[in-house]
């Protein structure tokens, strides 16, 4: 058996709701530190808020349940909490910040975590370092964050944030949708810098094509807010080629059929707006990016 | 060297709250009669026909009526308003001079320290009277006149200053303009001759200190044709329990090709009833600029006015509002478009917290003269609570069928998504938020010589301490 140290992250019993609507319920499962799990799942699986709700995103409550990171339990700590403990997301769509230059951002992120020591001329030529390893312009730094960047150029930058504050989780949200061929390339690169470093992710993707740049330990499955399987990297492409319909076809673990129906198509109402928009957009970029 | 920069410190409030002792001070009566009046003018020895525009304005006072729109002035009581204070001493020039707890008190401001670092002129007011003014010998050399008007009319600019005084903002425009004419005391004048670009800016800086007084300071600036210069604006008032009033009047004579900007920090305490007039009028292919923060004050009013008189004038206004608990902000500007070509830029921004008011007025008139003008109007608001409140009040009198008039207007708050990202990472609540209202008064500060933008930043997160509840 494995001990409770050796797991960097651990929700027991987690029930989460979004204004009383259950999305995921009874969701166990664990990570243990320096590996890399992707989390696959359909659309309006409840991957994302899997994602948020760990992050401890406000708009999704903890009905009941547990989530421990690092030996602590962060089940009530606020998102700033969750950050200066070691954990860190990687947005699907980063939000823009108006008025405020990159450059003043990432100070003020850095100055959060002391332990970096990255004061001054060392902030400087770190900051310059990893902005050369992802291709990244360093005019960039006096650009208003995320404000007019394109798909790809925002999550460049937020691979910049994951290897400037080395968590010890990263949760990536659909890092890789929407990329074109170059910034794949650059944000697997930035995974794989990550990884050498020990770093600990968790990935949430509904397609596979990041996962031939990116060296997976675990898989886990969410359908209908809930795990129904966990394997080897080998599930990947099992499920490559069969898709997720056995997962739906069997209903969903122990719960009783109807109960499990009835909080489906309630979920599923939610997320599928929030996923197919996410498609729609992913999408859009995809065609925009291929006729540029 | 324009590189050289002064620091600004963190604001606390006691960097502008703090009263010093009224001794060796000299006040009139508090009210309005004809006898304060003369009293005022006797005091400064200054041409009769001073005196019988102060006695005019004060029978228009009488006859006009406290405006009918904006916020409520019922909590100022002009009959216990002391128009007039003389701080200790005189003017002086070396700021060692200056009465020790007066020095203390712009020691504290940071005047003389800008001064050194990067102005080419610096006046202080304190109460009615000036206390200090210089002016760098290099840039007197060139020609530059920047003195208390005072001083300038006994200066041999005594017919220009008629000439000009009162003439762009008539006492008959409003009862706090005609106010103003009758007690008005202090202020500067400056003079740019022709072609004359000033590298550095020009500062006054007006301290009240006298409990339950009023400010009534004059600023009248000429530019004359193809010359330069950024005038700098600082006011502010340590905290009394009774009203205190402003009530400033500013005139802009930009003439043909000239260029003037204009930029004021606002940051009276919260017992100050700010009712100021300024306005300007632009010649042929000039340009006024305004850069207008509004932070202090319990009852503001500010709409700071450009006359686009001459074929290809321009101006632009940038402002940023941000009214706090008790208070009650109304700004804005307007613009007259009265000449073919002339453009006009207005762009706002407001933040109301905890149940302070802050309302945008604008109005804007192009005349059947404007052809092919184009005037657009943008401003932007952010409530930080449901308790405040934020309204939008433009309004548009076009009279010419060839102009392009736009209008841009946007009130919200900050965004629960935009909150969970900056503190996702490692942000706290009340670090995010300030970081968020910061970058939306980024558009403004910008505009601004660093150690204002450093000032600016610094009143925003004085304002927003204890914003989440």
């Amino acid at each position: 058996m494995i001990s409770m140290a050796e797991k960097l992250l651990v929700t027991r019993d987690l029930n989460i709701a979004a204004d009383e609507t259950p999305i995921l319920r009874d969701v166990n499962f664990s990570i243990e530190a320096g590996t890399t799990t992707v989390l696959m799942g359909p659309n309006g699986a409840g991957k994302t808020t899997l994602g948020h709700a760990l992050m401890g995103n406000p708009e999704y409550q903890v009905a009941s349940g547990t989530i421990t990171f690092n030996g602590e339990d962060i089940t009530d700590y606020s998102p700033d909490k969750r950050a200066v403990a070691g954990m860190f997301m990687s947005f699907q769509a980063p939000v823009e910040v108006p008025g405020v230059p990159l450059a003043t951002f990432l100070r003020a992120i850095v100055a959060t975590r002391p332990e970096l020591k990255l004061r001054g001329a060392k902030f400087k030529k770190r900051v310059a370092e990893i902005m050369d390893q992802l291709n990244m312009d360093p005019s960039y730094l006096d650009r208003e964050l995320n404000v007019g960047f394109s798909g790809g150029e925002k999550k460049k930058l937020e691979m910049l944030q994951l290897l400037l504050l080395q968590p010890k989780l990263a949760i990536l949200d659909e890092t890789d949708s929407g990329l074109d061929v170059d910034a794949l390339d650059t944000v697997s690169r930035a995974i794989n810098l990550y990884q050498e470093m020990g770093g600990t992710l968790l990935m949430i993707t509904h397609n596979t094509r990041i996962l031939e740049h990116v060296k997976v330990d675990k898989v886990q499955v969410l359908v209908r807010g809930q795990i129904v399987d966990a394997g080897c990297s080998d599930l990947i492409l099992e499920i490559d080629n069969k898709g997720f319909e056995r997962y739906v076809a069997e209903g969903s673990g122990s719960a009783s059929v109807a109960a499990a129906q009835e909080n489906q198509s309630k979920a599923f109402s939610e997320f599928n707006v929030e996923d197919a928009l996410a498609n729609m957009e992913a999408a859009l970029e995809e065609h925009d990016q291929a006729g540029e | 060297m324009a590189g050289q920069r002064t620091e600004v410190a963190d604001v606390d409030r006691e960097r502008y709250d703090f009263i010093k002792s009224e001794e060796g001070t000299e006040r009139v009566h508090a009210g309005l009669t004809p006898d304060i009046i003369r009293e005022i003018s006797a005091r400064k020895d200054e041409p009769e026909w001073m005196l019988e525009h102060r006695l005019k304005c004060l029978e228009i006072y009488n006859k006009t009526p406290i405006p009918n729109w904006g916020p409520s002035l019922d909590g100022l009581d002009m009959a216990n308003i002391v128009t007039y204070v003389k701080p200790k001493g005189e003017q002086k020039s070396d700021w060692e001079s200056v009465p020790e707890d007066i020095k203390d008190t712009f020691d504290r401001l940071g005047i003389p320290q800008a001064e050194r670092a990067y102005l080419a002129g610096v006046g202080a007011q304190y109460d009615s009277e000036l206390v200090y003014h210089n002016i760098q010998e290099s840039v007197a050399d060139k020609g530059i006149v920047y003195s208390g008007i005072e001083e300038a009319m006994k200066d041999g600019w005594e017919d220009v200053i008629r000439q000009h005084f009162m003439k762009l903002v008539p006492p008959t425009d409003h009862k706090f303009a005609a106010l103003h004419g009758a007690v008005w005391s202090g202020g500067s004048f400056v003079y740019v001759p022709a072609g004359v670009k000033l590298d550095f800016p020009l500062q006054s800086y007006f301290r009240l200190n006298a409990k339950g007084a009023g400010q009534f300071e004059h600023t009248l600036i000429i530019v004359e044709e193809g010359a330069e210069l950024h005038f700098i604006e600082g006011c502010s008032a340590p905290k009394y329990n009774v009203a205190n009033l402003h009530a400033g009047c500013v005139e802009l004579f930009v003439k043909d090709n000239a260029k003037l900007r204009y930029s004021t920090i606002e940051n009276w305490s919260k017992n100050m009833y700010n009712l100021n007039t300024k306005r300007s009028i632009v010649g042929k292919n000039g340009t006024i600029e305004w850069v207008s923060g509004s932070f202090g004050s319990h009852v503001g009013c500010l709409y700071p006015m450009s006359i686009l008189q001459g074929e290809g004038s321009t101006s632009e206004f940038t402002g940023i509002t941000f009214a706090g608990t008790g208070q009650d902000l109304d700004t804005g500007c307007k613009v007259v478009c009265a000449a073919p070509n002339t453009k006009a830029v207005v762009n706002t921004k407001s933040i109301s917290k905890g149940g302070g008011v802050s309302t945008f007025r604008s109005s804007v008139v192009a005349t059947p003269a404007a052809e092919n003008a184009s005037v657009s109007v943008s401003c932007a608001s952010l409530m930080l609570d449901d308790k405040s409140r934020s309204d939008t009040i433009p309004t548009m009198d076009i009279r010419c069928d060839n102009v392009s008039v736009g209008h841009e207007a946007s009130i919200g708050r900050i965004g629960n998504d935009l909150m969970f990202y900056l503190m996702s990472r490692g942000i706290p609540e009340d670090e995010a938020s300030t970081m968020v209202v910061n970058g939306f008064a980024n558009p403004v500060s910008k505009e601004l010589p660093l150690e204002y933008a450093v000032e600016m930043n610094n009143l925003i997160k004085l304002e927003m301490e204890g914003a989440i509840g």
